[in-house]
């Protein structure tokens, strides 16, 4: 446990030294897409519990983290006031609506960010535990068929209704004000904030999953991902037990969707594509599958060159050439234990070499 | 006393019958050994109990209760252990850490008090290590305790299978072929270890190839041939029994 607050330790230093060295050298305006590749890897963290160490592929998380933002978009950008009627000025009574100034000075009336942010996270619960349930009883390729296909679902819908602004989106999302004086927002002013505010999330995200795999629960998902009759066989509900990691990684794409909708003022029908779910899972990959660590500075540097635009327009292929690779000659990941341990135990025998 | 009692168990597939209406009662306390020529349908039988396949017909009645029908974990919850033919480790753990998930009936921690290490939590990993530390100091790997598991040789591999059924402190250990690929040496070691299992008030059924070892160890023997029951007896009654002495020689050479 002491090696594990450690580590956060370091990743938080790391973290702050990131945001120093961009206000050194007058490079400010990388915190955006810094502050982007926090909450993209939230989703990545969610997803490396369950198909690094559960052992339970998913390519379909983009859905995931596309219901939670548009529907917490949809819910604070719709205007309830033409409605009128008792139940919109009761909600309105209980704060879940809220009066909030549009661009033009006007006046909207809107739900909360709050209860946006709670609805649209346990909708992509509810969905994930509905899918869940079948779904999971598949494995393999069949599974990664499965997941894909919900993927392209979510995708499809997204783009075909003209209530989340079909192909344009949705857009003038309000901050979020999750606590009096810090918003989830996308202004200049609170740029260095809510960089802190993103990587913070990440790290207690990171804190919740590196306590659940150094649990019980995690030896039972680990074990059910080495041999799952032999899981079963132990007293482990194997089927109950998937469908609760498929919900937690759920939960954190949704959190994420919802958090950087607020952040990007607004959401489009890109953000649920498969190639999304293609680079989630490829950024699992190359991080080491079972690596929580390996996964989120894979996320962190990945998902910040492409949102540089290092990739240029080859950003999808980036990514799914890395999948490709990694499932050819890396099947266990890049940064998988054996070979840092390989590479450890070569240095230390170069080092060796030169003691008397 | 009885503890397990199988009663008229069928199970059909396509145009086998594997198992063949059979019924025998494993005795508290005690090794009950169930052997047959290949194909007898031994595995199957055991596949029918633990809850991993579904008997066409038949009553499993364990400590009381019936427990067809139910799933193999629901079957573990109330105290049976099995180990397989073929081991099956969890690849990437260490002994030790395939040790402890034998322990995952004896604690409780659920997804979100373990997300949030809750104290109790914490307590119950420090028993589950120390459970999980005895159990490798009565299978004699406790310097083995940090090795990957797959990478002990495969008699170790056997023992430690073994070890994990038994951190589940069960009352009754379903051990399927213990002895399969071991050399004489380990098998002698792994009849010792069975003893000694017995001894910690585990009841004992086993299904095995491996007729010195049976005969070493059972109390209570039962003979399958294609499916059905032909013999059930004490070791030494079954040695003599000419049917038994038929199906393991061939007809003729008896």
């Amino acid at each position: 446990m002491r090696k594990q607050g450690l580590q956060i330790a370091g990743f938080a230093a790391v973290v702050a030294a990131i945001q120093l060295a961009t206000f050194l050298t007058g490079n400010v305006y990388h915190l955006t897409q810094l502050t982007m590749s926090a909450y993209y890897s939230l989703v990545v963290l969610g997803l490396c519990i369950l198909t690094g160490y559960a052992g339970q592929i998913s390519i379909g998380h983009a859905g995931f983290f596309a219901i939670g933002g548009y529907l917490s978009a949809l819910l604070t950008t719709h205007n309830f006031s033409a409605h009128g009627g008792r139940v919109v000025s009761g909600l309105a009574a209980m704060g879940i609506l809220a009066r909030r100034p549009d661009l033009y000075g006007g006046e909207l009336l809107t739900v909360h960010p709050w209860p946006a942010c709670i609805l649209a996270v346990f909708a992509a619960v509810a969905v994930a535990y509905a899918i869940g349930g079948p779904v999971l009883k598949l494995k393999g390729h069949y599974l990664a068929m499965a997941t894909l296909g919900f993927g392209i679902i979510v995708y499809r819908i997204v783009l075909g209704t003209e209530l989340v602004g079909a192909a344009d989106g949705i857009y003038d999302v309000p901050a979020f004000p999750l606590l009096p004086g810090i918003a989830v927002s996308g202004k200049s002013s609170l740029r260095v904030m809510n960089y802190y505010v993103a990587w913070g999330f990440v790290i207690l995200g990171m804190v919740f999953l590196m306590n659940l795999v150094r649990s019980r629960v995690g030896r039972a998902l680990a074990s059910i991902h080495g041999a799952e009759d032999a899981a079963e066989a132990m007293g482990i509900p194997t089927a109950r037990y998937k469908l609760k990691i498929f919900v937690v990684s759920a939960a954190f794409a949704a959190v994420a969707g919802v958090l950087l909708t607020h952040y990007n003022g607004g959401i489009g029908p890109s953000e649920s594509s498969v190639m999304k779910s293609v680079r989630y899972l490829a950024i699992v990959a190359i991080g080491g599958m079972a690596n929580l660590w390996g996964a989120l500075f894979m996320s962190l540097i990945l998902n910040y060159l492409s949102l540089r635009g290092y990739f240029g327009s080859f950003d999808d292929a980036v990514f799914g050439v890395i999948l490709i690779l990694i499932m050819l000659f890396a099947h266990e990941g890049l940064l998988r234990r054996q070979l840092l341990d390989q590479i450890r135990g070569a240095v230390i025998r170069r080092g060796g070499g030169d003691d008397p | 006393m009885t503890l397990l009692s199988i009663r008229d168990v069928s199970r059909r597939f396509g145009g086998i019958q594997a198992v063949d209406n059979v019924s025998f009662d494993v005795p508290h306390g005690a090794i009950t050994a169930v052997i047959g020529p290949n194909g007898a349908g031994k595995t199957t039988l055991f596949h029918l109990i633990s809850g991993f396949l579904r008997p066409d017909r038949g009553s499993v009645v364990f400590g009381g209760a019936e427990i067809l029908g139910l799933m193999p974990h629901q079957i573990a919850a109330k105290g049976m252990a099995r180990t397989f033919q073929q081991t099956r480790l969890f690849p990437k753990m260490t002994v030790l850490e395939n040790i402890l998930v034998g322990r995952h009936l004896h604690s409780r921690g659920g997804f979100v008090a373990c997300m949030l290490h809750l104290p109790f939590t914490r307590r119950e990993e420090r028993a589950v290590r120390e459970a999980g530390r005895e159990i490798l100091e009565f299978l004699g790997l406790s310097g083995q305790a940090d090795a990957e598991a797959v990478r002990l040789s495969y008699g170790q591999q056997r023992m430690v299978e073994l070890g994990r059924a038994l951190a589940c402190e069960p009352r009754v250990l379903l051990l399927d072929e213990p002895a399969a690929g071991l050399n004489m040496r380990e098998t002698a070691e792994m009849g010792r270890l069975i003893s000694r299992i017995r001894e910690r008030n585990v009841t004992i059924l086993l299904v095995e190839h491996d007729m010195s070892l049976v005969m070493d160890i059972s109390d209570e023997i039962v003979v399958l041939s294609y499916g059905q029951k032909i013999a059930e007896d004490v070791p030494s009654a079954i040695q003599r029994d000419p049917e038994v002495i038929r199906i393991y020689l061939g007809e003729g050479d008896a």
